[in-house]
């Protein structure tokens, strides 16, 4: 198999506190990867350490080849990363955040020119071209800085929480965005707390404190559960893990 | 270094459109120059004169009219009793009390001299200093002092370099080196802060980028802010101070040019370990106000305690404001001071390589 981000018993502790607790899995290459859990459960923490935010407190981890404690440049170059915060800046146009990352990642004046050309055609925002980001709706927000994660081509795209605080159909329309994005090849990591986006993602890891409790697709994790939505599964895990302790 | 252009033409992008900093960065270094070089300065007026005189002389009735037309005092009140004039002095109603003591004509007529008695409220001693000093001036011009005895010695004295002792020549290059020292550290600072708090920066952060492309991405615009900010204060200097420019003014730059990265790179040592814009500035004023206070623009640093000066060799905005005076008023060249320049250059390379070596691209 030709997997693109592999770990080993990946752990992060602040202090006393084990944020991660020895996780290990596989992702291959053009696969949609659900990253579930409540709040606290340790999705974030686990994204920061595989984007090279975070240095792990033991364990391995390689994205696209490369150990992310010993190459974290090697890795960075390779991925793309949408953060829980909002993360472009604000007091600049649509087109100057594009032109910022593209000359960041090292992409020609050209190479910029045609990619910006395309994204704003692309998302059909071509009128909000030259318009202050701070002045556009939060899901034409993300969706532009979904597609800037792009900009380089990375081979894996990390995406904390995307949709959240986005209307429905606006989550629908990103949806689309992250599929065509599979298509083409790359390899997309997606934290989410919305269970109905579980169902799309290709397989799913539902993280409990720090551990990973179930891991499969969402029609096999349905079946073992014997649940009829992911919702379900969810809260039968939850109880599951409760009852244990 | 492509990189770094365009994090550079990302901050011009905005410093230009913050609607607070462009009016910061060219109003303040005017206000300020202006402001504080006329007020801040040690030459006293206006001094609250209490008079008793128990001679009511024509002869001490002039010395009295002396004291009011001088400019320095405004005679407030005569008493009638020194106890009364030191009332009002106690309740500072008065500055100083002037007494003239009685056969004060009489004596000078007979003997060729007088004496008068001044008390100065010296509380403030440096205004008390030199109230006594003006008053001794005005009284010496009335009543000449003993004449030098045959064989005594006489001392004469010049003021050079600034002939006329005029304060404000003495200030405004000092307080042009303190608010561009100010600023650039506080915009470096909190710029980076902002960064954090908003959380742009871990965007950043996930990007191949190198430090030394972002922090360099982060100091240039401000280095050149920095001599935007030197030109327009020269520029005022000479337009409403007329200060003197003695001094070679491309030495001026290229010396602003060196010193700059001292300041960019504490305020960026500061934002590593700052964890909101708050802390920041809270951080930096701590180190400025003990900075501006030694740096020699209110008191001569070379007259503080040992270990003072010590202390104040790690004072970057002192080697500034020697720098500006030196060249300005004094017309140094770049052999006088040459180790001043070769210290900040040092300091400026020792600050940065630990603001790097602080920046974490993760945590």
């Amino acid at each position: 198999m030709d997997y693109v981000i592999q770990t080993e018993q990946l752990t992060k502790r602040f202090g006393t506190f084990t944020a991660v607790n020895a996780i290990s899995f596989a992702v291959t290459r053009g696969e949609v990867f659900g990253f579930l859990g409540a709040n606290g459960a340790g999705k974030t923490t686990a994204l920061k350490m595989l984007t090279g935010l975070l240095t792990p407190s033991s364990g391995r981890a390689t994205v696209a080849g490369f150990d992310v404690w010993r190459q974290p440049e090697a890795v960075k170059r390779r991925i793309g990363y949408m953060s829980q915060r909002f993360s472009l800046y604000e007091d600049l146009t649509v087109r100057e955040n594009i032109r910022l990352y593209g000359g960041i990642y090292g992409l020609k004046r050209a190479a910029i020119r045609v990619k910006t050309a395309d994204l704003l055609e692309r998302l059909d925002i071509g009128a909000y071209a030259d318009q202050l980001v701070a002045g556009l709706p939060l899901g034409w927000r993300q969706k532009l800085a979904f597609s800037v994660a792009l900009l380089h081509e990375p081979r894996i795209v990390f995406l904390d929480e995307p949709t959240s605080g986005v209307d429905p159909l606006t989550r629908r329309q990103f949806w689309d965005l992250i599929y065509e994005a599979a298509h083409a090849g790359v390899t997309l990591m997606i934290t989410t707390h919305y269970m109905d986006e579980a169902e799309y993602c290709d397989r799913v890891s539902i993280m409990v404190d720090g551990k990973i409790e179930a891991l499969d697709t969402p029609r096999n994790m349905k079946a073992a559960f014997g649940a009829e939505d992911m919702d379900e599964v969810f809260r039968l895990l939850a109880r599951a893990t409760a009852t244990n302790d | 270094m492509r990189t770094v252009l365009y994090l550079v033409q990302k901050e011009f992008l905005q410093v230009f459109r913050n609607r607070f900093m462009l009016p910061m960065l060219l109003v303040m270094p005017v206000v300020q120059t202006v402001l504080l070089s006329f007020a801040a300065n040690y030459e006293i007026q206006n001094l609250s004169l209490g008079v008793v005189d128990h001679d009511l002389s024509p002869m001490s009735r002039q010395l009295v009219a002396r004291f009011g037309a001088s400019g320095y005092f405004r005679v407030k009140k005569s008493a009638f009793s020194i106890q009364e004039a030191d009332a009002d002095l106690a309740r500072d109603y008065t500055d100083l009390i002037l007494e003239i003591p009685p056969h004060f004509e009489r004596d000078f007529i007979r003997e060729g001299t007088a004496g008068v008695s001044i008390t100065a409220n010296a509380i403030n001693p440096v205004k008390a200093g030199l109230a006594i000093g003006y008053a001794q001036a005005i009284v010496q011009s009335e009543i000449p002092p003993r004449p030098p005895q045959k064989g005594g010695l006489e001392l004469t004295y010049s003021n050079w370099y600034n002939p006329r002792l005029d304060y404000k020549t003495f200030m405004v290059p000092g307080i042009l080196g303190v608010i561009i020292s100010m600023i650039i550290c506080f915009l470096t600072a909190l710029n980076i802060v902002r960064e954090r708090e908003v959380g742009t920066i871990e965007q950043i952060n996930v990007t191949p980028i190198r430090k030394w492309q972002f922090i360099l991405g982060k100091l240039l615009p401000f280095w050149l802010i920095a001599l935007v900010m030197m030109t327009i204060g020269l520029a005022v200097g000479w337009l409403i101070f007329r200060i003197p420019m003695l001094g070679d003014l491309r030495l001026v730059f290229l010396y602003t040019l060196v010193f700059a990265p001292c300041m960019l790179g504490l305020g960026f040592l500061i934002s590593n370990f700052a964890e909101s814009q708050q802390q920041a500035i809270f951080t930096a004023w701590f180190f400025l106000v003990i900075f501006i206070l030694m740096c020699g623009l209110f008191t001569p640093a070379d007259s503080m305690p040992r270990w003072a000066q010590w202390l104040n060799m790690l004072n970057p905005v002192k080697y500034f404001v020697e720098f500006m005076r030196l060249v300005l008023l004094k017309g140094a060249g770049f052999a006088e001071i040459r180790q001043n320049f070769f210290t900040v250059l040092t300091y400026g390379a020792v600050v940065n390589g630990l603001a790097m070596w602080t920046y974490r691209k993760r945590v």
